[in-house]
């Protein structure tokens, strides 16, 4: 039984979007000549469910008060977000190619100020939990019944703001916040296992999420996060789910779907080659043609 | 003259938790977040006659700043309370990136600024938070001087669209101006008329400035006096006019001479009217907990020290 009632081709059109979104980023990072690329692949699956499937939004209507809400609080993902709002419809996917570029609207992390669709702006790790927490906060006491979704990374959960935040959401009971930990195991350069800092392993960036964030008084729900069937449920589960926030553990492969790039911290940013554009877009392809 | 001395004396905590009410009545957008000092900031007040719009947050202040973020998204006026040794610095990023970037309506209201912290010490002190704020694009910073300064630039401050940070203190001081007073962002006023020196005061410097006054008076030295309430946006217009008016001029504050009053003043003279200067104020140190006076006389801020500055500047 699924919470969700999502078509099995739906859910094969999503899988398709989810590499499309996977595409784009690759592109767009190849023509900016610089941007995040790890962190945008882990979270891909979850930005197309939210975008195209569990989100009441009107990209016709970006500033809608009755709007659901999501805020990137791993903002330096900010490409995956920008490549799911374009093929949402909030803006033409041709934009993409503005990236990072003069007077663009799609800054390197999100700028709420330029880009209709942003809810928050965010970039500084740490922060995108407690304007969620403001927004779930402003639902209830406006009596509205939109619901926030906030994504934090395993690496963005170091900062302490997001404890402080874990904690104040359970002191108010916000079951119109979820967050959703995009849990890839990698940061920028990370911490050494024993084998020192001369190899690609690393120790995950954060260790028993859910332990942590029940002692905290959140409920927790582990799925794997490029299972757009356990997504889906999950995010149906998670609202569900009465008189405290969740958190969705999504267990994730930093760099998913590009051989080359999967779980190496070194492409949580680089630039991307016209050999590893190729790559990518032949990786892609195949997956595609897979489904 | 628009201000003078009086034996009224009201503390603008006291204002802060009285006014948030009233702006509550008149306004349903305005909530107060907390973080845990509301009966030293006296939004005690809100908790107690208007709960409802009373948010504690704890002693959390990064959080707090995130959370008044994404209400100000929502339509919301969140007022934050907190002492501005925290609000400005603790959580300095977060007022950075995601209410001072977005423009986002957020309202700072900064308690127990200056010196005088109920023996507090330097950890509870705020003396660079002008600097800071200043420093922040999208950022009006407003150091009131009275009780019904204080009030006025909260409601100003509320319809201001965009973050704005008030400067309050903790302690009773005279109220010198009438209710027939006009606050508006961005204006400075004359506080007094005079012709040998112009004092320029933020804060609670002003009341002492009218007493500097006074002494000065009596050895027929006539001091005009410019009250400047907002430190950002400056007017430049009335500081250059009052500095003309004179042609030698004292800066007073309760807080550091580097990016303060005397900084704001030293930059918009040097490039509109150069004037002689002097700053008066914290001379670049911290300070410590002691009575009252004690820290007044020690770090050069009352009414005798702005006198001697202005003698010594009229015999320069």
């Amino acid at each position: 039984m699924t919470p969700h009632n999502v078509s099995a081709e739906r859910l094969r059109e999503l899988q398709r979007l989810a590499i499309q979104l996977r595409r784009l980023v690759v592109e767009s990072v190849h023509h900016a000549g610089a941007g995040h690329l790890g962190g945008p692949m882990s979270a891909a699956e979850m930005l197309t469910a939210l975008y195209f499937e569990v989100m009441k939004i009107d990209p016709a209507r970006p500033r809608d008060p009755d709007r659901d809400r999501f805020i990137l609080s791993k903002g330096h993902s900010s490409i995956g977000l920008y490549a799911v709002l374009a093929l949402r419809g909030y803006f033409p996917v041709e934009e993409l190619k503005t990236f990072d570029a003069i007077d663009s609207r799609l800054q390197g992390h999100p700028d709420m100020s330029v880009l209709p669709g942003l809810d928050m702006s965010t970039g500084s790790l740490g922060q995108g939990l407690s304007p969620g927490i403001g927004m779930a906060l402003a639902a209830r006491l406006r009596g509205k019944s939109y619901h926030t979704w906030v994504m934090i990374g395993d690496g963005d959960s170091q900062e302490g703001q997001i404890w402080e935040g874990a904690f104040v959401a359970e002191r108010y009971g916000l079951d119109n916040l979820t967050a959703i930990l995009d849990w890839n195991g990698l940061q920028q350069y990370g911490w050494a296992t024993e084998a020192g800092y001369g190899v690609l392993a690393r120790r995950p960036a954060q260790e028993n999420p859910a332990a942590k964030w029940q002692a905290f008084g959140w409920a927790t729900i582990e799925i794997d996060g490029h299972d757009l069937s356990q997504v889906l449920d999950a995010c149906a589960r998670a609202k569900a789910i009465k008189g405290r926030p969740t958190l969705i553990i999504a267990r994730t492969v930093k760099g998913k779907g590009i051989s080359y790039m999967e779980n190496d911290f070194n492409w949580h940013s680089k630039p991307v080659t016209d050999e590893d554009l190729r790559v990518a877009r032949e990786e892609l392809a195949a997956q595609e043609a897979a489904l | 003259m628009t201000a003078r001395l009086t034996d009224k004396l009201v503390a603008q905590r006291e204002v802060f938790g009285d006014t948030l009410i009233e702006l509550i009545d008149r306004d349903d957008r305005v909530y107060v977040l907390d973080g845990d000092l509301a009966n030293s900031t006296k939004a005690d007040k809100v908790s107690r006659a208007r709960p409802a719009h009373f948010l504690e947050m704890g002693i959390a202040e990064q959080n707090m700043m995130g959370v008044a973020a994404g209400m100000a998204t929502c339509g919301l006026i969140p007022w934050l309370s907190s002492f501005a040794c925290f609000l400005v610095n603790r959580d300095l990023d977060q007022l950075r990136v995601v209410v001072a970037q977005p423009n986002l309506n957020v309202k700072l209201g900064g308690g127990y600024t200056g010196l005088l912290t109920g023996k507090t010490g330097k950890t509870h002190q705020d003396v660079s938070d002008i600097a800071i704020m200043r420093a922040i694009p999208n950022m009006t910073v407003i150091a009131p001087a009275d009780a019904v300064e204080t009030r006025q630039a909260m409601f100003a401050a509320t319809y201001h669209e965009g973050p704005v940070y008030v400067r309050l203190t903790r302690d009773p001081h005279p109220v010198i101006f009438g209710q027939d007073y006009q606050f508006a962002i961005g204006k400075a006023v004359v506080a007094r008329q005079g012709r040998d020196v112009t004092i320029m005061a933020m804060g609670v410097q002003t009341v002492r400035a009218l007493e500097a006054a006074e002494l000065l008076d009596a050895e027929g030295i006539s001091a005009h006096i410019l009250h400047v309430p907002t430190l950002k946006p400056l007017d430049v217009e009335a500081v250059v006019e009052a500095a003309g008016r004179t042609g030698r001029v004292l800066t007073a504050e309760d807080h550091t001479v580097i990016g303060g009053l005397g900084g704001a003043v030293a930059e918009a003279l040097a490039e509109h009217r150069p004037t002689p200067l002097r700053r008066l104020g914290i001379r670049d140190c911290f300070g410590e907990s002691a009575p009252n006076e004690d820290l007044l006389e020690k770090y050069g801020l009352t009414p005798g020290h702005m006198a001697e500055a202005a003698r010594s500047l009229c015999r320069s």
